[in-house]
């Protein structure tokens, strides 16, 4: 069954959400990948003010490819979110609510995601294309400079994504494999 | 045929554009089916789901002539050039960079090539240089295949020296091992390239090429076919899945290159890539020519 969530997520859609959740989400997203989590985390710890407000975000890492003519933006898939592991407690910690990725998270990020109530949700790698289908509109918000790493706020209608971790420290990196073996077993008994 | 046969270098630069564009926008037909194949085996769910995804992405980035995946990798091209060939009007090399050029600027391909490793990581802006393999064959042909690579992947592959005592085991485990580390992040369902035996350097290109075996055939020694399908075996009872949320299908195939090696070594890569096992081949037959 397919969970329809609107953005910004509420604590109370979050503590909702359970590893292995299909969600089709709608809403509004940035995107934000290594050069843009660097900048802005040193930017804010040096004193800086915020360039845009994290509190109530979703950020999905991601580097789309170039928009080809009459397309609202080119294929975009999720970049391996471990990368990002460094800078991402400290934002969990000024009110991120959640995360679009792939891949495993340090002990850090999933105690966080815990801490603050937020949710790491996948995009399944390789269906870049699927994902753009649900991107409604494209606005630059912060560092054109990075060129693309520049962070974008997304419209999307619809995106299709997995829940990887929930506030309660379900991960289905572990939870998955961990059901499918059970099953397997079982069945050769 | 002896003699000296003949082409132009634009002949080539025009190959490796369309094959580029082809490579990135379709999913060779076996990749597809072996993937259908994973999904009707499927029982969970999230997994059967996630099948589909990959599927419907395939079909969408064919009919909108867009890429397959957001990386459109490196860009790794096999040459198999006959020795009796002469490339006039440019080096074969220079060709081929002309060629991923113009397909990754007017393609809408991203560029992910930067220049230097480490300290300054400017993109290239074109996605050259390509990673180019070279191999010098009888005839006057010259045999493109390109194939590009995406990083997620990439940077799950391991090399491991062995012991010649290791064994068939110890290559199995070495393999398994390598793919539970990796977990979800190459983006599974991957298929898996081994490269057995020659040295340090050239494990690992035997590694690349044997992904570009056909789907589902098995090694002709049969000591190595049965390794292979040990290892699918055993790789695919992690349950790691499609997307790495659960599932009995990690990987969709596994292949074993070897080379002959050292009386003190074996040398094992294991080169793993995602479902988007994208790749085009071509041939340029020389002309004869008449000088």
């Amino acid at each position: 069954m397919v969970k329809h969530l609107n953005t910004p997520l509420t604590e109370e859609d979050v503590i909702e959400l359970r590893a292995g959740d299909i969600v089709s989400l709608s809403g509004s997203i940035l995107i934000a990948r290594d050069a843009a989590h660097k900048r802005l985390t040193e930017s804010i710890s040096s004193g800086g003010k915020e360039p845009f407000p994290i509190k109530g975000e979703i950020i999905f890492y991601a580097g789309p490819a170039p928009t080809p003519p009459g397309e609202v933006i080119g294929p975009i898939g999720p970049t391996t979110s471990g990368r990002m592991d460094p800078y991402t407690p400290f934002l969990l910690e000024r009110g991120l609510r959640g995360m679009i990725g792939k891949g495993k998270r340090n002990k850090e990020v999933l105690d966080a995601i815990k801490k603050h109530c937020a949710v790491y949700f996948g995009a399944t790698g390789g269906t870049a294309v699927l994902l753009a289908r649900s991107v409604i509109s494209v606005e630059k918000v912060a560092y054109e400079d990075l060129g693309p790493e520049a962070v974008l706020r997304l419209g999307i209608k619809g995106m299709p994504l997995v829940v990887l971790a929930d506030c309660y420290g379900g991960d289905i990196y572990v939870s998955g494999p961990e059901e499918t073996v059970k099953l397997v077993q079982n069945n050769n008994v | 045929m002896s003699g000296r046969h003949e082409i132009e270098a634009s002949e080539i630069t025009e190959m490796v554009y369309e094959l580029s564009l082809k490579a990135n926008r379709i999913l060779p037909e076996g990749i597809k089916k072996i993937i259908r194949d994973a999904r009707d085996r499927e029982k969970m769910p999230l997994a059967k789901q996630a099948f589909s995804d990959i599927l419907e992405n395939a079909d969408l980035a064919e009919e909108k002539r867009m890429p397959i995946c957001q990386d459109c990798g490196l860009a790794v091209v096999f040459v198999d050039v006959g020795q009796d060939l002469c490339v006039k009007g440019g080096s074969i090399e220079d060709a081929i960079n002309e060629g991923i050029r113009r397909a990754y600027t007017e393609g809408y391909l991203r560029k992910s090539v930067v220049k230097d490793p480490l300290f300054r990581r400017e993109n290239s802006g074109d996605n050259t240089p390509a990673v180019i393999h070279w191999k010098v064959c009888t005839g006057g042909d010259i045999r493109l295949t390109v194939s590009p690579k995406g990083m997620g992947s990439e940077n799950m592959s391991r090399i491991y020296m062995l012991k010649p005592a290791d064994g068939a085991e110890g290559v199995i485990k070495s393999v398994v091992e390598t793919v539970k580390i990796a977990g979800p992040n190459p983006c599974p369902p991957i298929v898996l390239g081994i490269g057995i035996g020659g040295n340090f350097e050239t494990v690992a290109l035997a590694a690349k090429r044997a992904l570009l075996k056909p789907e589902g055939v098995r090694h002709n020694i049969p000591e190595y076919a049965d390794m292979e399908r040990e290892i699918l075996v055993r790789v695919n009872a992690l349950g790691i899945g499609p997307g790495g949320y659960g599932g009995v299908t990690t990987a969709l195939d596994a292949h074993i290159e070897t080379l002959p090696t050292h009386i003190a070594g074996m040398p094992l890569a294991v080169n793993i890539c995602c479902h988007a096992l994208r790749h085009a081949e071509g041939t340029i037959e020389g002309r004869l020519s008449n000088g």
